[in-house]
């Protein structure tokens, strides 16, 4: 390898000191909000009774640790959202390739489409309670509704963009519409497929924790509006980080599997 | 001799909800088995429309495609089709590329595989099977996608501008490389294309086809005062100009000069 050029190696400097910069910056933000926050409460800036403190949300964090009841918790709404999401991947895909065999039913459902897609979900949680009962059941039906419409309707129209001569290419070869599907349409949006996954598996955890609020006996949606009742403003708050850790990780392993997947091209 | 597919009184209209427009007009000619067509013309004035009705992708409004004198149709002849581009697949290796016909027609067969590893190493690119599409030059992606149509031994090739997207010094490599192959297998194919200097190279007989609603203006055959033709050779054939200047002056009597 030739060697650097000293332009190059300041070049190089320069662009390693601006990442960890940015990085440190960024903990610093967080760091200094957290240290505001707990000397507000100490000095009685703040009354820590309604706005809590970093101090009380970790020592309630350690109790409710010791007695499990957040695990389970945690678990409940892990759960909720991992199988509605799973749900939402399988409807979405299905009703997307039905729709792409049949562009009229397409047309016909268009229009429904859009309003069940515009719909603020959370104005059906109630009525699905009713319907389904306060039950799991009810809960995982809230998640899926909340990022199932906007779903279908972006893999269908990822489907229609398919390079028409691709298509072309297939029929050439001597192939038909199964084929056109499963050799060009599906696998050429795979790269699509995983970034509107990344979208959905946030929506699904708004929808569950929705759901919980109205509906549930467990869970963090639950914990949430429980302690929020009781005021426990400690409990809402570390529910509350948690639900931001949880949001973090599963996008997180999304951005992941999609970043692999195209790194083999 | 009886020709291997003939054009018979061909007509072709598009329709859309702003009208219908004549896009193919009582086009016939044919094709003797092993002859290499070329079939230029204003641009927009429905070559490639014609190389979809051979394929069968489209049914012409009145006239006959025959092959062998069977309507193609009855005969499903096996026509290869290559396209602008190479299309070669972005998440498929160069050798899962080339036998996606085959995946298609359910003819992956032991002999079939064997013949495209065969293909492969014949036209340089069997080091490269494992390869991503985005690995290869220009030249190597067409020859690819040559290996792609040849596996399925077709009787009928059709190449609609396959060279187009190619730069120049690469497409007279390419063409040269893809016609002494088509030669060698001696199959008859119809080129379709806007450079009459590749027409002339490549082609046993010119088609010039008049500016939409378009019909048969001239067919010229090409002789060429060469031994040892090649698309690159021809070129230097004494004769070469004078069959240039023909289609060219036929071209503009079109009215339309080609691009």
């Amino acid at each position: 390898m030739e060697p650097l050029s000293n332009k190059q190696k300041q070049f190089l400097r320069k662009q390693r000191h601006d990442k960890v910069l940015i990085h440190v910056l960024r903990f610093f933000i967080f760091g200094d909000l957290l240290i505001l926050w707990e000397t507000a409460a100490q000095l009685q800036w703040i009354d820590s009774f309604i706005f809590s403190s970093p101090s009380r949300v970790l020592k309630t964090f350690v109790d409710m640790y010791k007695n499990h009841a957040l695990l389970h918790h945690i678990g409940i709404t892990l759960t909720e959202t991992l199988i509605s999401f799973a749900l939402v991947i399988l409807i979405s895909l299905a009703c997307a390739i039905l729709l792409w065999i049949f562009p009229r039913l397409s047309k016909i459902l268009e229009p429904y489409l859009v309003v069940l897609n515009s719909l603020p979900k959370s104005a059906l949680a109630p009525l699905l309670i009713v319907w389904l009962g306060a039950n799991m059941r009810t809960i995982i039906v809230a998640g899926i509704s909340v990022a199932v419409f906007g779903s279908i309707m972006n893999i269908y129209t990822g489907f229609q963009e398919v390079d028409t001569e691709k298509l072309k290419l297939i029929r050439t070869l001597g192939g038909g519409r199964r084929e056109e599907l499963s050799k060009i349409v599906l696998p050429s949006s795979i790269p699509l497929i995983l970034s509107i996954m990344k979208v959905n598996i946030g929506l699904c955890l708004v929808g569950v924790i929705i759901g919980e609020f109205i509906g549930a006996r467990e869970g963090l949606g639950y914990l949430i509006i429980y302690s929020s009742q009781t005021f426990k403003l400690d409990w809402v708050i570390l529910s509350i980080a948690i639900l931001c850790i949880i949001a973090v990780l599963l996008y997180g392993l999304l951005n992941f599997a999609e970043k692999r997947y195209l790194q083999r091209y | 001799m009886q020709p291997f597919l003939e054009i018979k009184d061909i007509c072709l209209s598009y329709r859309s909800l702003a009208g219908e427009t004549e896009v193919l007009s009582h086009i016939s000619f044919s094709v003797s088995p092993s002859e290499f067509v070329a079939i230029v013309g204003p641009s927009g004035c429905g070559k490639s429309t014609l190389l979809n009705l051979i394929s069968g992708l489209l049914q012409p409004d009145r006239g006959e495609i025959l092959i062998h004198g069977q309507p193609i149709s009855e005969h499903s002849a096996n026509v290869g089709y290559m396209l602008q581009k190479d299309q070669l697949l972005e998440w498929r290796t160069i050798y899962q590329n080339t036998i996606l016909g085959l995946e298609i027609r359910h003819q992956l067969t032991p002999s079939k595989i064997e013949k495209t590893k065969q293909l492969l190493t014949q036209y340089g690119l069997s080091a490269f099977r494992n390869a991503r599409p985005s690995q290869l030059s220009g030249g190597m992606r067409q020859r690819a996608a040559l290996i792609r149509t040849l596996v399925l031994e077709p009787d009928l090739l059709l190449l609609d501008e396959p060279f187009s997207a190619l730069d120049y010094q690469t497409r007279l490599q390419v063409g040269d490389d893809i016609g002494q192959i088509l030669r060698k297998e001696s199959k008859p194919a119809i080129l379709v294309t806007h450079d009459i200097a590749e027409a002339i190279s490549m082609a046993d007989k010119v088609l010039i086809l008049t500016k939409r609603p378009s019909s048969v203006q001239k067919i010229v055959p090409i002789h060429l005062d060469i031994s040892d033709r090649t698309p690159l050779s021809s070129r230097n054939a004494p004769n070469f100009k004078y069959y240039f200047n023909l289609i060219w002056k036929e071209l503009n009597q079109n009215g339309t000069p080609v691009q």
